[in-house]
C-alpha cells in the first residue's frame, strides 16, 4: 500500500507540485529569514568574540551593548589593574570616526585602538602585513571586507597620493582594493595602511580600522572619558566570575565574562529594536504560506483521493494502513519541501557569504525549519485522517 | 463457520431485516423487514425505485453496515457477532465490489487498480500485478496492464473494475449499478461478462440495478419497494 500511497502523490502532478511548492516557500523563507535574522544579530557581538584574549570586560554600568557610547576615564583602567587577582588590564578605545579617503570621500568606519604596548585586542587573523607594524607611526590596519567594498579607491590612485578633483558619484569609475601604502585621514589625522585584517563584519557594516590606543586618542575628538571598555585577564587558578565581582565591589564598573557581554548585546537589540518583530513577521509569513498553499493543498489532495479511501475500505483495508498512507504521503512531501527549501537556502547562505548580507544558519535553524514544516503537514494529515476516520465504507455505493 | 458452497445452495439468507438511519425525529426506516436468498451460481438482481432501500441492502450483505434487526447469513456467518477488524478482514476475503463509478485510482496503472485487493489481503505488489495482469488478459485487456485507468474508455474501465473485483476470487460480488455509466451495447457486453465470468459455482452475486435492458442476464429478479422484498422472479 505503501507503493500506491506515493503513486497516488506523485501522480497527482499539479497538486504534488503545489503542496511542494508551499513547503519549499515555506522552508526557505523561514530558514533564510531565520539565518539573516542571526547573522545580523552575530555581528552585533562579533567583536567580542573576534577579541579573544580577555577574560573579562569591563565597562560603564550603563552602557547596554558592544557599540553603546558610555567612555571611561584612562584611571579607571589602573582602578581595574589594582584588583586582586588581575594578571593584566588594558584599555579599549572602540568609537566611530569619520574617515576621509584619498579619493575625497567620506566614510564613518568603526576605530578600535588596542593597548600600545601589548597589542592586546587586536584583530583575529592578520592576511596582510604584522600587527606589529601598528606601532609604525600614523599606522592603521583595515579590514579585508571594506578594503574592496566601501573603502575601494580608483583604480588609477596610486598608494599614497591624493585625488583632488574625483567625483564620487561616476559610476563608470574602475576601482581596486585600498591596500598596504595608501594613505587616509582620520579627524584631519593622517593615517597609513599598515596591514589588512579579518575580522568579523559589523553590524551597520562599517569598515573596521585598527590601531594603538593613544593614536585612536589622537584621532577621535578630544574628550575626558577615552576608554571605552578595559580588558581584563586573570591570573591563573582565579575564577574569572569571582574576579567580576571582587572589580565590580572595587571600582563601580560592570565586569562580564565575554559570554555574558555577548547576551547582554544581544539583550538589548532583541528587546529594544523591532528587528526580531520585523523578522518575527516574515518567518510567520512563511509558516502561514505553508499552511495556506501546501496544507490547504494537502487536505484538498486527501478529500479528492477519499473516494479511492473508500473504496479501500470496502475491499478490506483497514482504518489503519488508510492512515498510514496518508501519514506516508505527508511525511514524504514534508521531507522533499524541507529538503529543498533548506537546500535553497544553504546555497543562498554560500552566495552571501563574507558578504554584505549577514547570513548565520546555526545547527537550530533547520531543526525549527523542519518542526514548522512537521506542523504543517501534521495539522493538515490530521484533518485528512479525520475524514478518513469518518469515512463510512458504505458511501461507496453513494456516486 | 466456512462456506458451504455449490451451485443452488443458498449463500446469503436475510429473514425481516431492519435498517433505521437516524433517531427520534430524524429516523429513516431502510428496511422495514426484508426477505432475501441468494444462491451460490446465481446472478440476482435487486430492483426497484430510488430509495427503496436496495443500497443498505447490499451493504449490509457486503458487511458495509449492521443490521438493526432480523436474521442475516452471509457464506454462513452472522456478520453482526464480528468485530470491526474481523468484519473488515471478512470483507478482504469473500466480498468482491463493483462500483457505478468504477472508482479505478487514476495515477495507478490498471495492473495495479486490480492488484488493490490482493495487496490488501496482504499479497507483495509484484506477485499481485503479475496475477492481476493475468486476469485482466481474460478481460480481453492484455497488453494495456501499464495503461492510465483515464486512458481507456467506460466499458474497458468497468472491465478493468470487473477483474478488480473477481482477482482475489470472492465468495460474493456486490455490483452497484454496474452499466448505469454505459451506453446500451457496452452495458450489454458488461454484463455478458459478469454473468459469464463472474458467475461460479461457489460465487453469488449480487447486481443492484434499474437497466432493465439487462434483466435477461438475472437467474433471480428481487424486486424491492420502501423497504421491502415485494416479489421474487426465477429465471431459470
Amino acid at each position: 500500500m505503501k507503493w500506491f500511497a506515493l503513486k497516488m502523490l506523485f501522480g497527482d502532478v499539479a497538486k504534488f507540485y503545489g503542496i511542494l511548492l508551499g513547503l519549499t516557500f515555506a522552508s526557505l523563507l523561514i530558514s533564510q529569514q531565520s539565518s539573516i535574522f542571526v547573522g545580523l544579530m552575530s555581528r552585533t557581538v562579533g567583536f567580542v568574540r573576534d577579541t579573544g584574549q580577555a577574560d573579562l570586560w569591563i565597562f560603564d554600568r550603563d552602557k547596554l551593548f558592544v557599540d553603546d557610547q558610555k567612555p571611561l576615564r584612562d584611571t579607571e583602567v589602573d582602578r581595574v589593574r589594582s584588583v586582586s587577582g588581575v594578571a593584566w588590564a588594558v584599555p579599549l578605545f572602540k568609537g566611530l570616526l569619520s574617515a576621509k579617503l584619498p579619493s575625497g570621500e567620506r566614510e564613518t568606519c568603526d576605530v578600535i585602538g588596542i593597548d600600545d604596548a601589548t597589542l592586546i585586542g587586536g584583530p583575529p587573523t592578520m592576511i596582510e602585513g604584522r600587527i606589529e607594524d601598528l606601532r609604525r607611526p600614523e599606522a592603521i590596519v583595515i579590514d579585508e571586507t571594506s578594503r574592496a567594498g566601501k573603502l575601494a579607491l580608483p583604480a588609477e590612485l596610486a598608494p599614497g597620493d591624493v585625488l583632488f578633483d574625483f567625483d564620487p558619484n561616476d559610476r563608470s569609475v574602475v576601482r581596486r582594493p585600498m591596500q598596504v601604502g595608501d594613505v587616509l585621514e582620520l579627524n584631519e589625522r593622517r593615517a597609513v595602511v599598515v596591514g589588512i585584517a579579518r575580522t568579523t563584519p559589523t553590524f551597520q557594516n562599517q569598515p573596521v580600522i585598527y590601531t594603538t590606543y593613544s593614536r585612536a586618542k589622537q584621532f577621535a575628538p578630544a574628550n575626558r572619558r577615552t576608554a571605552s571598555l578595559v580588558l581584563v585577564k586573570a591570573l591563573d587558578g582565579v575564577d574569572p566570575s569571582e574576579l567580576a565581582r571582587r572589580i565590580e565591589a572595587d571600582t563601580g564598573l560592570l565586569a562580564m565574562t565575554p559570554d555574558e557581554f555577548s547576551w547582554r548585546t544581544l539583550d538589548y537589540w532583541v528587546s529594544q529594536t523591532g528587528i526580531p518583530i520585523n523578522f518575527g513577521i516574515a518567518i510567520m509569513l512563511g509558516f502561514l504560506v505553508g499552511v495556506a498553499i501546501a496544507g490547504q493543498m494537502f487536505y484538498n489532495f486527501t478529500l479528492d483521493n477519499l473516494k479511492y479511501f473508500g473504496a479501500m475500505k470496502a475491499m478490506g483495508a483497514s482504518t489503519q494502513r488508510l492512515l498510514g498512507m496518508v501519514a506516508l504521503q505527508a511525511s514524504v512531501a514534508a521531507f522533499l519541501g524541507l529538503g529543498i527549501g533548506l537546500g535553497m537556502t544553504s546555497l543562498f547562505g554560500l552566495n552571501v557569504a563574507g558578504d554584505r548580507l549577514a547570513f548565520r544558519m546555526v545547527w537550530q535553524i533547520p531543526v525549527i525549519t523542519a518542526v514548522a514544516v512537521v506542523i504543517i503537514c501534521v495539522g493538515s494529515a490530521v484533518l485528512s485522517m479525520i475524514r478518513v476516520v469518518r469515512l463510512d465504507p458504505s458511501e461507496v455505493f453513494k456516486t | 463457520m466456512t462456506p458451504d458452497p455449490g451451485a443452488g445452495s443458498v449463500a446469503i439468507r436475510l429473514r425481516g431485516v431492519t435498517k433505521t438511519f437516524g433517531r427520534g425525529d430524524n429516523a429513516v426506516p431502510a428496511l422495514r423487514g426484508a426477505d432475501l436468498d441468494a444462491m451460490y451460481g446465481h446472478v440476482t438482481f435487486l430492483v426497484g425505485p430510488s430509495g427503496c432501500g436496495k443500497t443498505t441492502l447490499i451493504s449490509i450483505v457486503a458487511g458495509l453496515l449492521h443490521r438493526d434487526g432480523g436474521e442475516l447469513s452471509v457464506l454462513g456467518e452472522d456478520l453482526s457477532t464480528m468485530s470491526r477488524g474481523v468484519l473488515t478482514r471478512w470483507r478482504s476475503e469473500n466480498v468482491g465490489f463493483i462500483f457505478q463509478a468504477f472508482n479505478l485510482i487514476p495515477q495507478l496503472t490498471i495492473a495495479e487498480n486490480v492488484s488493490v485487493p490482493l495487496v490488501i489481503r496482504g499479497a507483495r505488489r509484484r506477485d499481485a500485478v503479475r496475477k492481476a495482469a493475468e486476469i485482466l488478459e481474460k478481460m480481453g485487456l492484455g497488453g494495456r496492464e501499464r495503461s492510465s485507468p483515464n486512458k481507456l474508455s467506460g466499458g474497458q474501465q468497468q472491465r478493468v473494475a470487473i477483474a478488480r473485483s473477481l482477482v482475489h476470487d470472492p465468495h460474493i460480488l456486490v455490483c452497484d449499478e454496474p452499466t448505469s455509466a454505459l451506453d446500451a451495447s457496452v452495458g450489454r457486453r458488461v454484463m455478458e461478462l459478469i454473468a459469464g465470468v463472474a458467475r461460479q459455482p461457489d460465487r453469488a452475486v449480487l447486481v443492484v440495478t434499474h437497466d432493465d435492458r439487462i434483466f435477461p442476464f438475472a437467474d433471480r429478479i428481487v424486486h424491492m419497494d420502501d423497504g421491502r422484498v415485494t416479489q421474487t422472479e426465477d429465471r431459470r
